[in-house]
């Protein structure tokens, strides 16, 4: 393509935006809604996904060997947890690594309280099993107290079901949002389109007489799709940014009583972000543009 | 070189609109296309800008043979032609100088081609100092001229105006005519569609008459032949 022919696309396109000022002011509006709430909830979901995987972390079940069995019994007692098909990795923990673990935790001041302790340790020998799957938690925690040997077993179970069910929420909810909003995006974009194109219509007769291509007609309305999705982006990306950050800074403050609870920096997820608004806003852009011209073009 | 060899046209709603037209147009020719309403004479012209195919027989105008011509090569016969039309089609947002050029732009011409071809054209059309006016702010008869100039401006072989002065007073309509016999004596060939008589008979050119879909008279002298031929 010459290059006063792109530029004559480019001011084509611009004139066009302008010529439906406010059509292409509600486009970029109803864009910059749409990749704001989808990314709000996508932004949510990652949120969510992270804290998951916390908590999947210390979502360890806690397996506290009978203490009338010798050392060397209650080592034995992994290889059958091992053997349930839920357990990721069990580690033994016996009652002395686990009261010097306790210490390690107390340190400074409270370190004393375990002191004397060495002798008269009052903990057990233990497993701590880290499942494959946190959702079967219940399930695997009622097998492991099946195993012979073990006395006790401890897992949090309805935490870690709850999160799970909120992530599936979220999740969901997401997908859907994204999946409406875009095609809300499409047909905005389109009419937006549709309309400029039924503007000039006139001119498209009289271009098509004087022998111009279907390429060369098409070209400044893709632009104009092209640069409506693109304004909304950026301008979605800088609100979301903002968004993002206020809302990160009340969580935190919100919850410091409670729990150190940190959202994803920004920065961490800005290539991303900026990434896909682009990569949406673009589409979203061409695709209902090309979708209203080749409609058009047919006549 | 416009060429149509037993030609008949059919409209899909079963209109036969042409019934076996022959009519042959060399390089350099003036020819008008006479005929009462109805009678297919725009018909032709669809047919020769590739706008409809022919039902039957061959169309060949420059070159391209209309029946067998791909979509994508529509816009290439079209730079071969300059049509005109009754209502001008000029686009209102634009100037005098912007209609003409865009119609240069839309075939890939540089700016630089075209700050050059505009103003010679407009200057042959006797429009150069309205170059900036908006169609609404010129008369009929100059709109049309800019018209001709647009359909000027890509050099094309063959001039093709459907009624050109249906819509002017009779002084307008002759200033068109002398224009585009002017034009012909330059080199284009040009093809003028009319019904009407007294403009017709002001000029010694090639008379094609067409009735019910067929040439009933073909004859060179300045004379409405056709409704010779009817009585
Ligand atoms: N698009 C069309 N569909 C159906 N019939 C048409 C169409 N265009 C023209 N006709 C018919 O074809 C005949 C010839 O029309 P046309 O070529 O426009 O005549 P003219 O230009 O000589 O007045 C007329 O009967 C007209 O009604
Ligand atoms: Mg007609």
């Amino acid at each position: 393509m010459k290059r006063y022919e792109t530029s004559y696309f480019f001011r084509e396109g611009i004139r066009g935006i302008f010529l439906h000022g406010f059509m292409s002011f509600a486009a970029i509006g109803v864009i910059v809604a749409c990749l704001l709430i989808m990314g709000s909830f996508s932004l949510l979901a990652y949120n969510l996904n992270e804290l998951i995987g916390d908590i999947q972390n210390s979502s360890e079940i806690y397996v506290f060997v009978d203490e009338s069995l010798s050392d060397a019994e209650a080592r034995s007692v992994g290889t059958r947890i091992n053997q349930l098909d839920n357990v990721d990795i069990s580690t033994f923990v016996s009652r002395d690594e686990a009261l010097s673990q306790f210490g390690e935790r107390l340190d400074g001041a409270y370190s004393a309280l375990i002191e004397g302790l060495e002798s008269d340790n009052p903990l057990r020998h233990r497993y701590v099993v880290r499942l494959i799957d946190a959702a079967q938690m219940a399930e695997t925690a009622a097998q492991l107290q099946t195993v012979p040997g073990v006395d006790q077993v401890n897992a949090r179970v309805d935490i870690t079901e709850n999160i799970l069910l909120v992530r599936g929420v979220v999740n969901t909810v997401s997908l859907a949002l994204i999946v409406v909003l875009l095609a809300v995006s499409v047909f905005i974009i389109s009419n937006t389109v549709k309309l400029a194109t039924f503007d000039r219509r006139e001119e498209i007769a009289i271009m098509r007489v004087v022998g111009a291509t279907k390429r060369f007609i098409r070209w400044p309305f893709v632009i104009e799709g092209f640069l409506l999705g693109l304004t909304g982006a950026v301008a979605a990306f800088f609100l979301q940014w903002s968004l993002y950050s206020s809302l990160s800074r009340r969580v935190t403050e919100g919850l410091k009583n409670i729990a150190f609870v940190q959202m994803a920096p920004f920065d961490e997820i800005l290539p991303g972000v900026l990434l896909v608004f682009l990569l949406v806003g673009f589409l979203v852009g061409m695709g209902g543009s090309l979708l209203t011209i080749r409609r058009f073009m047919k006549v | 070189m416009v060429r149509l060899v037993d030609v008949c046209k059919t409209y899909d709603n079963g209109t036969r609109a042409l019934k076996g037209v022959s009519l042959r147009i060399d390089d350099g020719e003036f020819v008008f296309l006479v005929g009462p309403s109805g009678s297919g004479k725009s018909t032709i012209i669809k047919l020769l800008t590739g706008e409809i195919r022919p039902s039957e027989g061959r169309v060949h105008v420059n070159g391209y043979s209309i029946g067998t011509l791909r979509a994508r090569d529509v816009p290439f016969l079209r730079r071969t032609l300059g049509v005109i039309f009754q209502d001008f089609r000029l686009v209102e947002k634009k100037s005098v100088y912007e209609n003409v050029a865009f119609a240069m732009r839309v075939v890939g011409a540089s700016p630089r081609e075209i700050r050059m071809r505009v103003p010679y054209v407009l200057d042959l059309v006797g429009l150069s100092h309205k170059a900036r006016r908006r169609p609404y702010e010129l008369s009929g008869g100059e709109q049309q001229r800019v018209a001709i100039a647009r359909a000027l401006i890509n050099n094309p072989k063959v001039i093709i105006a459907d009624e050109p002065t249906g819509n002017l007073d009779p002084a307008r309509s002759l200033e068109i005519m002398t224009l585009l016999e002017r034009i012909n004596a330059l080199g284009t060939t040009v093809l003028a569609v009319t019904h009407e008589k007294e403009l017709v008979n002001r000029f010694a050119k090639r008379v094609v008459a067409i009735d019910g879909g067929r040439i009933i008279s073909d004859r060179t002298g300045g004379y409405y032949q056709y409704e010779a031929v009817r009585n």
